[in-house]
């Protein structure tokens, strides 16, 4: 029976067109991992296990990156794993870099903010980037990967429709244009969005807050010289909605979002003679732009009680949903990516128990709640639910001109940055005196080292001292770790972000980047001991 | 630091007056905006987190008949 598997939307890129696969002529074969979804977050999980060596199979309905502009922030944490990916070349190469934020207030400039006052970092705060080039690049990696044996396969215009879990394995009936097939999984991730279809064939619950609100995109193509910043008013003298932001991105094009409230006319709102007018307010009657992309989104806060069903693990949207402000939805998911990855090449190799994967949900459900948290605190202060909130709301705008300590109430976003995940079960021990910033749990930050970078020398586990002596390699539980050991002395970035006042420092840093444990010095059985606990062996 | 409930002013009287006598003039709309602008900054002043919380807790307990 043929199934023509209907495209829901227009292609950006078409990247991985349809082509018939051996597995649909033959008995359900069993791969280790399958992902469904090809969007960014799909296509950074292939990318991330192929790297790893782990056999994976993407399954997609589409043939490539839907078109629309969509997500546009990508903030320096994605960069930094985007870049241990071997994808990130080309995101800086075209993406327009911003650190400077603008708040307004009406026709009133209530204060600049700088997003990343620090030195010291290989990427910038924040890129913006089209979601169309920011997919296409991951896929320029992954044909790159494949050229150097990655074993990464993606089957374009394959669409399951139906699921079955098991003890020890999944089973898929994938629709094609040569009809259905099975296919089974060891292990099944599945980032297919936030409407997921696969989460609605298990039947599991995906639940929150809706907010009573829409709010209206407008890409539009011009020459303005705006400088490259973000700016963002509250209740703006244009009247073009109770809200307003605009943001540039690459190739003339930028982003504009309206407020526009709950009881509206969505039809009527996305006639583009409106759209225009509204656009029109905001930039003035002589300026010529052309309309790119226009949407108009509603948002809802929520997310899983769990990402891990047995051998069914979600990520990205399917898993957890925020509202835009702060830029967290994209960039989290990446971060589960990052989160996920080694530990199912963990557990696939035997390094480590399949309860590894339980600290997946832990900790990628306390990053969930952090941006779930701060991206509502930011939808109730932009759109304050009650008169006594808009009045508190309107008492911050009014002091934030004058008084510095109320731009630090003012919330149109907190932008994203990487969980720490303190009180994770994989932490090890801390040592007294060390910076609170690189305490077990958090992401490192970056820093100048001789030769390039510290993140890009923190490849896998790695033991890493400072000052302090280090084995060159180390040796437990079947593993070799590689020892790094670096010197302060003269490197105020690494001193203040790893070593503080103590005199040296030994750092077991997972293969994301993430503190596992630390100390004043080395000591064989205290490492080993932490590196158990990180692989959930103990 | 707990939140002070003993007296703590310099001068109760005077301060009182004051900011009954800031209401002057202002409409019921404008005193309310007033209002939420000097708890503001005074909850600055305050600065901590578990002294604001325990406020807000006092406020709210003494309101509820």
């Amino acid at each position: 029976m043929k199934d023509n598997v209907e495209q829901r939307y227009d292609l950006a890129f078409r990247l991985y067109p349809y082509a018939k696969s051996p597995d649909q002529e033959a008995a359900p074969r069993r791969h280790p991992v399958v992902v469904v979804g090809g969007g960014p977050i799909g296509l950074a999980m292939a990318l991330d296990l192929g790297q790893r060596g782990v056999p994976v199979l993407v399954l997609d309905d589409h043939e490539g990156v839907g078109a629309g502009s969509r997500a546009i922030c990508f903030a320096k944490r994605t960069l930094e794993i985007c870049d241990r990916l071997g994808a990130v070349g080309p995101m800086m190469d075209k993406g327009v870099v911003w650190n400077t934020g603008k708040v307004f207030h009406d026709d009133r400039l209530l204060y600049a903010f700088d997003l990343l006052p620090e030195d010291g970092h290989a990427f910038p705060a924040f890129i913006n980037l089209q979601q169309p080039w920011f997919e296409k690049y991951l896929h320029d990696a992954i044909l790159a990967a494949q050229a150097a044996g990655a074993p990464i396969e993606i089957r374009g215009r394959n669409r399951v429709d139906a699921v079955e879990a098991w003890d020890d394995h999944v089973a898929l009936r994938v629709a094609t244009p040569d009809g259905s097939y099975e296919v089974q999984a060891d292990w099944l991730i599945a980032c297919d969005g936030a409407r997921s279809p696969l989460r609605s064939m298990l039947g599991l619950t995906f639940d929150g807050r809706v907010f009573e609100d829409n709010f209206l995109i407008a890409d539009v193509r011009m020459q303005a010289d705006f400088p490259t910043e973000r700016w963002f008013w509250f209740e703006p003298h244009f009247k073009s909605g109770d809200s307003a932001l605009l943001h540039k991105q690459p190739d003339g094009v930028w982003r504009i979002d309206f407020q526009l409230g709950w009881n509206i006319d969505r039809k009527a709102e996305l006639e583009p003679s409106r759209i225009r007018a509204r656009v029109d307010a905001m930039l003035g009657p002589d300026v010529p732009y052309e309309l790119v992309w226009t949407s108009i989104y509603t948002f809802q806060c929520r997310r899983m009680e769990r990402f891990r069903h047995g051998r069914v693990i979600f990520a990205g949207d399917s898993a957890h949903q925020v509202s835009p402000f702060g830029a967290r939805g994209a960039n989290s998911g990446i971060q589960d990516v990052d989160n996920l990855g080694w530990k199912l090449a963990a557990v696939l190799d035997g390094t480590a128990p399949d309860r590894l994967l339980d600290s997946y949900n832990a900790e990628r459900v306390q990053g969930a709640d952090e941006n779930i948290l701060n991206s509502t605190r930011a939808t109730d202060f932009i759109t304050p639910k009650s008169p006594v909130s808009r009045l508190f709301r309107n008492a911050v705008l009014a002091l934030a001109e004058t008084q510095p300590f109320a731009r630090t109430i003012v919330n149109s976003g907190r932008l994203s940055v990487p969980c720490i995940y303190d009180g994770s079960a994989l932490n090890g021990p801390d040592a007294i005196g060390l910076p609170a910033r690189t305490r077990p749990g958090s992401p490192c930050p970056d820093a100048p080292v001789p030769g390039g970078w510290l993140l890009r020398r923190l490849s896998g586990f790695v033991l890493l001292g400072i000052d302090a002596e280090t084995p060159d390699r180390f040796e437990a539980h079947g593993m070799t770790i590689p020892g790094l050991c670096l010197s302060a002395r003269d490197n105020a970035a690494l001193r203040s972000r790893y070593l503080g006042e103590a005199s040296g420092a030994i750092y077991l840093i997972r293969p994301d980047q993430h503190v596992a444990a630390r100390w004043t010095a080395f000591d064989a059985d205290a490492v080993a001991g932490a590196l158990a606990r990180c692989l959930a062996r103990e | 630091m707990p939140l002070i409930t003993t007296p703590n002013l310099s001068d109760p009287d005077g301060s009182y007056a004051a900011l009954i006598a800031a209401h002057d003039g202002l409409t019921e709309t404008e005193s309310h905006a007033f209002n939420a602008r000097l708890i503001l900054v005074l909850m600055n002043q305050i600065g901590d987190a578990q002294v604001i919380a325990q406020a807000l807790r006092i406020a709210r307990e003494t309101g509820v008949k």
